[in-house]
């Protein structure tokens, strides 16, 4: 299919998990921003806003790309780091 | 693969084996240099994402003569277009070439599959003497007081130490902000790239696109296929697959609250490429950011004991004609490895003796490209050229081919009522005019 959902799109790459979070996310400095861009720019839909204005985060499937650290409004929400080497995404064919 | 003995010194290490890495690592190795290459990755290309059409052929060639025979290329491109689109409509300029250098060796370009074509390039590194290490991240730098003797892996033991570091460790540099000679990045210079590969058959490929043989087609679009967000798309042919993606500035994202994934399919729903990739399966989703400000986001290009080169030097050439990275980033990593050969030639390995990389990026006209191309980012994600004038081409061009029994208006009448129908200014349009003549004529 050339149609494809979200969860369908992230079936397709390798995700080998290490068990070190590579990206750690500050909760509570997260329920004082107000763009919350994250939510809308990672491309692996990783950060998910609960009703409670907490933001959650799974590093699992990270493309290990950058765009959340780039657009964090709040100081110090985000600590960005690549994962340990041969962990994380494996690409095969882009 | 094994670790190195953490006493071990090296002439020259490379952090990170994309085409930047690998080039210098292949120069140096080949010039007798002890050189090792990190790379993160399980393999060389694993993390690694482009569009992607390799337009550094010619400069290959000198290194590895007749390197597409043996090297895994999907298709040489003989054929672009340039499509302008408003959410109904498309008006293109189809380039199609028979003619030396785009059918026939050395060939313009070659559409490439980054795990496979990075991973042959470090393995012409290794050939050459280079050491590759893989599945190691580089964490930081080495120093003697103002002179990086080294880097920091995340190892046990990982210290690794050498004279000079050449750093192509790739957008996200942090060696280069480490060091001192990247800012931060700011959001409206770096652009967000969602890309799938999707099989398709290979004679329907070659159906398709007009192609005969192992000819490619690279599709490049700009205007409604991302809304209001600033960016545009690219669609390539490879062997028995399509390359496509859409590309968005970070900033404009976050500005219309658009979710990439989203714009990729709104892109591949488009009258003008639905045609194109129906009855495709999708391969792999795949995303990266790129630096695309070039000239005005360049970092300080080397330090004592320190160069950087390829995307962590901001060296992809966005101009809405050129999209080009993998060229630069090699030339740039050759040019970094003259100067590391230069410096262990003379054993002084400070920024004087370095400051030589400059000169060799001039030689390969790398700076040059980027320092006359430096207006044209700006202007590519100006929000006329985005969306005013994609749109303004496209209903011109349906006012033009309208056949409605009305009377026919002349050209500049027609024009003239699109212009005030999409609420363009004629001052803004002689504005954009000496934009374009400034970024693009002279």
């Amino acid at each position: 299919m050339v149609m494809t959902t979200h969860d369908e799109k992230m079936r397709t790459p390798r995700f080998r998990v290490d068990d070190t979070p590579h990206i750690v996310v500050d909760g509570e400095k997260c329920r004082t921003c107000a763009v919350r861009s994250c939510v809308t720019v990672c491309p692996a839909n990783l950060f998910v806003l609960l009703d409670d204005g907490h933001v959650l985060f799974n590093y699992e499937q990270c493309f290990e790309c950058g765009a959340c650290y780039f657009v964090c409004a709040v100081e110090g929400a985000i600590r960005w780091t690549y994962p340990k080497g041969g962990f994380g995404v494996t690409f095969r064919e882009s | 693969m094994t670790a190195t003995n953490g006493s071990e010194h090296f002439d020259v290490i490379v952090v990170g084996a994309g085409p930047a890495g690998s080039a210098a690592a292949l120069l140096a190795a080949r010039a007798g240099l002890k050189v090792i290459l990190i790379e993160r990755g399980e393999y060389p290309g694993a993390k690694n994402v482009s569009g992607a059409v390799f337009y550094g052929s010619t400069i290959l060639n000198q290194l590895i003569p007749e390197w597409w025979e043996q090297a895994p290329v999907e298709r040489h491109v003989c054929r672009r277009e340039l499509v302008l689109m408003s959410p109904t409509t498309s008006v293109s300029l189809d380039f199609r070439s028979a003619a030396e250098g785009y059918v026939r060796p050395p060939y313009n370009g070659f559409t490439v599959l980054r795990p496979k074509f990075d991973r042959w390039f470090a393995d012409q590194a290794e050939a050459a003497g280079a050491f590759l290490l893989t599945s190691t991240v580089v964490d930081d730098l080495l120093w003697d007081g103002p002179q990086v003797v080294g880097v920091k892996t995340r190892r046990d033991d990982g210290d690794i130490r050498g004279d000079v570091v050449i750093a192509c460790d790739g957008v996200n540099s942090w060696l280069a902000r480490k060091a001192g000679l990247q800012r931060e990045l700011r959001t409206h210079e770096l652009s967000l790239g969602v890309k799938e590969v999707i099989g398709l058959d290979e004679s329907l490929i070659r159906q398709r696109f007009q192609l005969a043989g192992d000819e490619g087609m690279a599709l490049e679009y700009v205007g409604a296929v991302t809304e209001a967000v600033h960016g545009g798309a690219f669609l390539y042919t490879n062997r028995n697959s399509l390359s496509l993606g859409v590309l968005a500035q970070l900033s404009s994202l976050v500005e219309h609250k658009k979710r990439p994934y989203d714009l990729l399919e709104t892109f591949k729903a488009h009258p003008a490429v639905a045609p194109l990739v129906r009855g495709g399966t999708l391969r792999e989703y795949s995303a990266h950011l790129i630096p695309e400000s070039g000239w005005n986001m360049m970092p300080a290009l080397f330090a004592d004991g320190l160069m950087v080169a390829g995307d962590a030097a901001a060296f992809c050439l966005a101009t809405g004609i050129y999209i080009e990275g993998i060229n630069y980033a090699m030339q740039s990593g050759l040019a970094a490895a003259e100067a590391a050969i230069l410096a262990c030639r003379r054993k002084e390995f400070s920024r004087y003796t370095l400051s030589h990389y400059m000169e060799a990026l001039r030689q390969r006209n790398v700076l040059t490209d980027f320092q006359a191309y430096r207006h044209a980012p700006g202007f590519v994600n100006g929000e006329r050229l985005q969306n005013l004038y994609p749109q303004l081409a496209a209903l011109g061009g349906e006012a033009l081919f309208r056949v409605d029994g009305n009377r026919k208006q002349k050209l500049l009448p027609l024009y003239w009522r699109t212009l005030r129908q999409v609420g363009a200014k004629p001052r803004h349009v002689l504005q954009d005019l000496y934009q374009v003549a400034r970024a693009y004529l002279w």
